[in-house]
């Protein structure tokens, strides 16, 4: 790594559970429906973060556990077994159902893995159930993305194809635009994991090689490996930079020819670039502060730094996997101050103290930041936009400038200052 | 276990975050998972507060199970009393820490603090939100008051004796309640215009010390009973203290609520005449521009509190025929019932969104009070729409003064409920002259695709008018009259017709069949 400071931090969190992955998960597959089962505050969760009340039915819900679900497990199997029956007559266009456990479930051990196969023995029609959990006491925003899609490992048939295959949910404009790309450079076979279709689950064998989309992907890419896939080291598609990177992964990994990645990728860097060039005169010289949520954190700091000129002050994550980070931290300049973990009411005092320009941060702590005259970024707002690849560079950086663009527009007599 | 794709009411513990957020000076301690810190965005995001709610979670992990978790929580309830140093502590859990029964209320009570520690005690697995508030806020009156020497007898009437003006507390206004805090200026203003001082306003704004004030005031006014009714007869059972419980929405509503609020208070009354000429909405709805809402059908849904409410407005005030009325609220239930069964109809009580969303189909009304989830349903079923009741979103907290109670409620009530039906007069309008020119590119409604003249829906087709023996057989005369009906009634002119043809035996639906249907049902 560079020479970036590794702290550990521990106290009250301020992170939304791995439940809140559903929210982007259900959109990539629109045949496969989400069922938590859990409490009430749940169900509140997900509508709460997701906005949801603009569908009709929503291809998610909650089996809410009740007193007398608590009192006897075998019931709340049969509970489960009839809600799960219901949903599937109700609902018959589902092909893969999620059983997604929470903190209450996990704490009672309501084994969902045993249910699954049940009801997988039992359903007829075509329907596979699957679980994983998005326990708040377990998982972190992001990772439920991780466990979904390891629980779809298993169902990936074999196969001794060479392949490329793009691991976690990317924009479907942007998963198009990176399989152009790919055919360009002669790699014909790329496929995507999670599918569109949640019954199109791609196959894997020794041949497939591995590129991670997302950074919160580590059990998945354990569970791949062990299926024989290759995983390959690069940083993660984000600006310029990590987009090619992680590009130049795969091209020297499937024999493509420095010519042809040149030839291919170097004027959309150049494009780009002239493109990033006023988000970077914005950029350049700000304090930037990154609270942990989304585990997009140290991607971003890199770009944010390396490609627009911002200065790091603190870069938050909520756990750290070196192994799956490793590429990122060598990027980062000498001196970052890496915080994994989090005591939100302390590093909200070196908020504070350091006035940073710009804070990355949850939905919860925003308002209360701007308040306080400091500019923030909604780190959710991160995982529904199209924010990968070289072509997303700019638009990334515009994410970013645009609360302190706003600021300066409300505020003129603190751009004269300036 | 219970399916829920979408929930009116949140969970008990976030009823006692509101309560605490409403307040100053006081700490909730969550013991929690981290996931349940989304919470603060509903009052960070949804009421766009500019502080944090003043909680602390205890975010405890997997990994800290297999420990000393009581360890943990009173590490958090000590750093946290030290760095808010709050006045009153309330301390409770969500559902999860709820089964590991580490009982943080006690453990807190425990730690040897010189302030009042409140456990609250709200069972995540069988109660909802706002219940978890009214219990919260009762629970603090409760152990902040419970000490406190009680008057030897209260005497409503003593601010006579005292040569003083009568003062009175407004309980129940809190965050994430519908337009709380602009009815508590509009219901200040008018009680003070009737010489009535306000001693608290709680849970919104009060400090602790506010509610050790409580008793100082006459009576009590129950604005939210949702939140504060527990609270008002508790203060009755202990110090005797009377409350009102009439929620003053509406002209009448405002006109009776003062009258009991006189009444408790010794005072003469204001006459009916004062109170009519204090909102605009009596005198619109007595004009002539307002002949057009005479009878029309109205499906109201909500919090319990603001569909009763909406239910006499509708009826006495603008002269609607309520058609649907129903609640999420349990506790709410038996009045509703009762208000329904005085209006003729049965209440619908379900937590269940599109249980609402069917009925909302089946009574074909010409306009939906409901919440924002009524407002999409009623959109799906292009059937204009004002939002009348939590739960909160966004567009509920308007930058304007827009109170829903007293004088200036009923006028923004009457503004909020007829400006969706004009524009549905305006489709009908826009359907009458389809032919024109400036129409035929397709008019784009307000009411997306459902509305106005692209609503063909409600038309009789081929599918559907050949597929069954029993089902009469639209003639293409039948239909032509038919689509002269205005969209908003045309589905209901088309089921009664259907219904009337069915009853008479008749085979063919002509235009004559739907005048004899429109006598029968008429007569």
């Amino acid at each position: 790594m560079g020479g970036a400071t590794l702290l550990k931090e521990s106290g009250p969190r301020e992170v939304f559970c791995g439940l809140t992955s559903i929210v982007w998960l259900h959109r990539r597959m629109p045949d496969a429906f989400f069922l938590v089962v859990g409490s009430r505050t749940c169900a509140h969760l997900i509508q709460s973060a997701a906005g949801v009340m603009i569908f009709a039915e929503p291809r998610f819900g909650t089996a809410i556990l009740e007193e007398r679900d608590l009192a006897g497990l075998a019931d709340a199997h049969d509970e489960l077994d009839r809600v799960v029956k219901d949903l599937l007559a109700r609902r018959p266009e589902i092909r893969t159902l999620f059983l997604v456990g929470s903190c209450p479930s996990e704490v009672i051990k309501l084994d969902l893995a045993r249910v699954a196969e049940r009801l997988n023995g039992s359903l007829t029609g075509g329907v596979r159930v699957v679980n994983y959990s998005g326990s708040g006491i377990e998982t972190t925003f992001t990772q439920g993305e991780d466990g979904a899609l390891k629980a779809l490992v298993p169902l990936m048939p074999e196969s001794n194809e060479e392949q490329l295959l793009l691991v976690g949910t990317l924009a479907n404009s942007v998963e198009d635009r990176f399989i152009t790309l790919f055919n360009r450079l002669g790699i014909k076979n790329v496929a995507s994991f999670p599918p569109r279709q949640s019954t199109d689950i791609p196959p894997i064998g020794p041949r497939t090689k591995v590129l991670l989309a997302q950074p919160y992907l580590g059990d998945t890419a354990r569970a791949l490996k062990d299926k024989g896939a290759e995983i390959l080291k690069a940083p993660f598609p984000l600006g310029v930079e990590g987009s090619k990177g992680w590009m130049e992964a795969a091209a020297k990994s499937f024999g493509v020819q420095d010519s042809l990645f040149t030839s291919t990728v170097e004027p959309l860097i150049i494009r780009a670039r002239k493109a990033l060039e006023p988000f970077r005169e914005k950029l350049s010289g700000k304090l930037l502060f990154l609270l942990p949520e989304s585990q997009l954190e140290i991607p971003l700091a890199r770009f944010l730094h390396q490609e627009c000129g911002m200065k790091l002050i603190e870069v938050g994550t909520p756990y750290l996997n070196r192994e799956m980070m490793n590429e990122e931290l060598e990027l980062l300049p000498e001196g970052t101050r890496i915080v994994e973990g989090q005591h939100v009411e302390k590093q909200l005092d070196r908020i504070r103290q350091e006035q940073p320009d710009l804070v990355v941060c949850g939905m919860g702590l925003a308002n209360p930041l701007e308040a306080e005259g400091i500019s923030t970024k909604w780190s959710i707002e991160l995982v529904f936009s199209p924010i990968h690849g070289i072509d997303q560079a700019a638009d990334l950086a515009e994410l970013f400038s645009r609360p302190l663009h706003r600021r300066n527009l409300l505020n003129p007599k603190v751009l004269s200052q300036v | 276990m219970e399916l829920t794709l979408w929930t009116y009411e949140g969970p008990p513990h976030v009823g006692a975050m509101r309560i605490a957020s409403s307040m100053k000076d006081v700490h909730y301690i969550l013991h929690a998972p981290q996931g349940d810190t989304y919470a603060d965005l509903l009052f960070t995001m949804i009421e766009r507060r500019g502080s944090r709610p003043p909680v602390t979670y205890t975010t405890f992990q997997a990994r800290d199970l297999g420990g000393d978790t009581a360890e943990l929580v009173k590490g958090h309830i000590k750093e946290a009393v030290e760095r808010f140093k709050p006045s009153a502590l309330l301390v409770g859990e969500s559902c999860t820490a709820e089964l590991i029964q580490d009982q943080p209320g006690s453990l807190a009570q425990g730690m040897g603090f010189d302030l009042p520690i409140i456990n609250l005690e709200l069972p995540a697995y069988s109660k909802k939100e706002n219940w978890g508030a009214s219990e919260t806020f009762y629970q603090l009156v409760r152990g902040l008051l419970k000490d406190q020497p009680k008057e030897s007898e209260h005497i409503s009437t003593a601010w006579k004796e005292e040569g003083r003006r009568p003062r009175v507390n407004l309980l129940g206004p809190s965050l994430l309640g519908f337009r709380c805090r602009d009815d508590v200026l509009e219901i200040q203003k008018i009680l003070g215009a009737h010489g009535i001082d306000i001693n608290v306003v709680a849970p919104l704004g009060a400090k602790p010390a506010d509610v050790l004030r409580l008793p100082k005031a006459d009576i009590n006014v129950c604005l939210y009973p949702e939140i504060s009714e527990s609270t008002c007869s508790w203060l009755e059972r202990n110090f005797g203290m009377p409350f009102s419980h009439i929620v003053p929405i509406g002209v009448n509503a405002t006109q009776d609520f003062l009258k009991e609020v006189h009444q408790l208070l010794g005072m003469d009354p204001p006459t009916i005449e004062q109170g009519n000429h204090q909102s605009k909405l009596t005198w619109y709805s007595k004009s002539v521009d307002s002949n057009y809402l005479t009878g029309k059908r109205v499906f109201i849904f909500g919090d319990g509190t603001h569909a009763i409410a909406a239910a006499r407005i509708a009826k006495e005030e603008l002269g609607f025929e309520v058609v649907g009325l129903g609640t999420y609220s349990r506790e709410m239930a038996r009045h509703v019932r009762s208000a329904a069964k005085e209006l003729g109809i049965e209440a619908l009580i379900t937590n269940n969104y599109l249980e609402v969303e069917a009925a909302m189909a089946e009574a074909a009304p010409e306009l939906v009070l409901g919440t924002q989830m009524e407002r999409h349903s009623a959109k799906r079923l292009g059937v204009p729409c004002a939002v009348i009741s939590t739960p909160m979103h966004v567009q509920d907290v308007p930058a304007r003064y827009s109170p829903q109670m007293g004088w200036e409620g009923a006028n923004v009530i009457f503004d909020d409920w007829v400006h969706p039906l004009m524009m549905g007069l305006e489709e009908h309008l826009i359907g009458m002259f389809r032919h024109d020119f400036e129409f035929v590119d397709g008019h784009q409604s307000h009411l997306g695709h459902q509305g106005g003249l692209q609503n063909e829906n409600d038309l009789p087709n081929e599918s559907n008018t050949v597929s069954n023996e029993e089902t009469p057989i639209w003639t293409s005369d039948g239909k032509a009259e038919l689509a002269k009906i205005p969209f908003f009634v045309r589905g209901k002119v088309r089921r009664n017709t259907e219904k009337y043809a069915r009853q008479a035996g008749c085979r063919n639906i002509d235009s004559e069949t739907l005048y004899d249907a429109k006598a029968h049902f008429r007569a």
